[in-house]
């Protein structure tokens, strides 16, 4: 069984269902549309900071303002294209044709996971370029240190949220348990952990507020993150690694 | 060639596949027969490698199904209509798993139009009505044009043309020289195609028989006679070197003698006969009889039972089924 041929299949499969472009067309139009809005409220707000939240004023953060909603999306393509295989049937007729669970799945995450990689890095440089547009005098440059760090990380963000629900829907098999547990998890849980102080340290360690660091460009005041841009992404890499891997295991042994 | 040896499957506590081993062979249509819940999709998934014997293996060309190097090329399944995305187009839906198998593009066209599906090739698969369905899923066991075809159910849901169509697929596929194994719960299905019966009930083989000495065996014909002087019935029949059995129901039965023959010896004696009928006890008969003490869901009807009791010949096949209305009457 060369790999080449599953590849292939795979792409197949993503391009030819609705659901893979309704998804990832709503992560861009979402996080771009989003970001475009706070950059406005942002410019037009500016004006009423004190010094000390000037001197912090991330204009490429903001513009990433957007992808505390288009994330989401970016969740339900990586939920659906993993359990659909199970929601519908067709992940016997899979596994007929590919008996080789390993290929099969990373296969189809290799596949996705460079599809989100390449509409989530245009997300990431459209919603920066339109922002700074927005955020006129106050903008960021390209050229200026750890901007564009920022930008392919959000790129990367995005698709580190893809394959992290990838994972998550190869354990759990069902498109509702894993959307029903993702969705408020990222939305709600994940920020009030962060952001209560008495969970902050834990949340910090959860894969979207570390992997979140890299899009940042200037630190916020009175920041106590152990870890920087690249070791945030790290930290949401070793989740992603967590959860493929346990799909993965529980794939290879289960009865299909 | 399907070899099973020791298969079982079991989930928990219950049994699904019991200790199963036979072979199926090439160049006939093997018919894999059960009531529902017997066990026999749970054993073609573990065919497929899809599900995880509890013990035993299959081997397929004496290799497990996970050692095959492009399988749909050594084996074309057909397990459940529904097992595909309802929103891909049936050519996606045959082109994706023709690239998983190094598959050309152009056997994709071949399979729809032997399957009759062209014109809708273009068209999401959940539109399609259970029979088109079927024929989407036997499209997709053909494509790798295999040795060896696996059909579960197939006649599920296809109106009286798709049925006939299916018929003579699997009898032309089997003349090619090619492994047909076929499931059904139905016997009057597998006896228009089968020439090899497999019977399981609960689990475990009952019969693993060719289908014409399964039809020898088990089509007997007889004749029912019932009068009100049984006894002198008996001497006559005796005399005149007839056998007679006796039912359980005070009535006689009798072998190879025609009907009207028995009559006009009555007719003789001057005896009187309350009943002489010819019966013919059916295929699908013979299969309940075989599956009785299996069948997992009983209906409770006493209806029913009186029904099945008035046809069911004495018992003459010893082993088949044996005590099967009372272990009913107990259910």
């Amino acid at each position: 069984m060369a790999a080449t041929q599953v590849l292939k299949s795979e792409w197949t499969k993503i391009r030819s269902v609705s659901s893979t472009v309704w998804t990832l067309g709503l992560a861009v139009v979402v996080t771009v549309a989003l970001g475009t809005l706070i950059s406005i409220l942002s410019r037009n707000d500016h004006d009423n900071l004190d010094a000390r939240d000037r001197l912090a004023f991330d204009a490429t953060f903001i513009s990433f303002a957007g992808m505390s909603l288009g994330q989401l999306a970016m969740i339900v393509f990586g939920v659906l294209v993993v359990s659909n295989e199970y929601s519908t049937g067709m992940i016997r007729t899979s596994l007929a044709a590919v008996p080789q669970r390993g290929v099969f799945l990373f296969s189809k995450v290799l596949v996705a996971t460079l599809l989100a990689f390449a509409v989530g890095l245009a997300t990431s440089f459209l919603a920066f370029f339109v922002g700074q547009a927005m955020l006129g005098p106050y903008r960021a440059q390209i050229g200026d240190p750890g901007v564009l760090r920022a930008v392919i990380g959000g790129g990367l963000y995005m698709t580190l949220i893809a394959m992290f629900s990838m994972g998550v829907a190869a354990m759990l098999r069902s498109p509702m348990l894993s959307l029903g547990i993702l969705m408020p998890f990222f939305f709600l849980i994940s920020s009030i952990l962060g952001n209560v102080s008495a969970t902050k340290k834990i949340g910090r360690f959860l894969p979207d507020q570390a992997g979140s660091k890299i899009m940042q460009v200037k630190t916020p005041f009175a920041d106590d993150t152990p870890y920087g841009p690249w070791g945030g992404l790290g930290i949401m890499v070793a989740w992603v690694l967590v959860a493929l891997l346990g799909g993965y295991a529980l794939l290879k042994r289960r009865d299909a | 060639m399907i070899e099973l040896s020791g298969l079982t499957k079991r989930y928990g506590e219950k049994v699904a596949v019991n200790n199963l081993t036979f072979t199926v062979h090439p160049g006939i249509v093997t018919g894999f027969l059960g009531p529902n819940g017997a066990g026999k999709s749970t054993t073609m998934r573990m065919m497929l490698g899809l599900d995880n014997p509890s013990a035993g293996d299959v081997r397929i060309d004496g290799k497990h199904y996970s050692q095959l190097k492009d399988p749909l090329k050594y084996i074309g399944a057909l397990l459940d209509a529904k097992a595909m995305h309802g929103g891909r187009s049936a050519f996606n839906h045959l082109l994706c798993l023709a690239q998983s198998n190094g598959i050309p593009r152009g056997r994709v066209r071949e399979v729809l139009d032997t399957v009759g599906l062209t014109a809708v090739a273009k068209k999401k698969a959940k539109g399609f009505s259970l029979g088109m369905g079927q024929r989407l899923g036997i499209a997709g066991a053909l494509l790798g044009d295999p040795e060896i075809l696996m059909f579960d159910e197939p006649v599920n849901g296809l109106d009286p043309e798709g049925i006939h169509w299916i018929r003579n697929l699997m009898k032309s596929l089997a003349s090619q020289g090619r492994t047909v194994f076929v499931s059904s719960h139905l016997m009057s299905e597998m006896a228009l195609t089968a020439d090899h019966l497999v019977v399981i009930g609960q689990g475990r083989l009952l019969a693993d028989t060719s289908m014409s000495d399964f039809i020898r065996q088990n089509s007997r014909s007889y004749v029912r006679l019932r009068s009100p002087e049984r006894e002198r019935l008996l001497d006559v029949l005796h005399q005149e070197g007839v056998t007679a059995l006796a039912a359980g129901d005070g009535t006689l039965e009798v072998d190879g003698t025609a009907a009207a023959q028995l009559g006009e010896l009555a007719a003789r004696h001057g005896l009187v006969l309350h009943e002489l009928s010819p019966q013919q006890a059916s295929l699908e008969e013979a299969f309940m009889r075989l599956t009785a003490e299996s069948v997992e869901y009983h209906a409770h009807s006493d209806h029913a039972h009186s029904g099945h009791a008035g046809v069911s010949p004495p018992e003459r096949a010893p082993g088949w089924g044996e005590g099967w209305q009372q272990r009913r009457k107990g259910a």
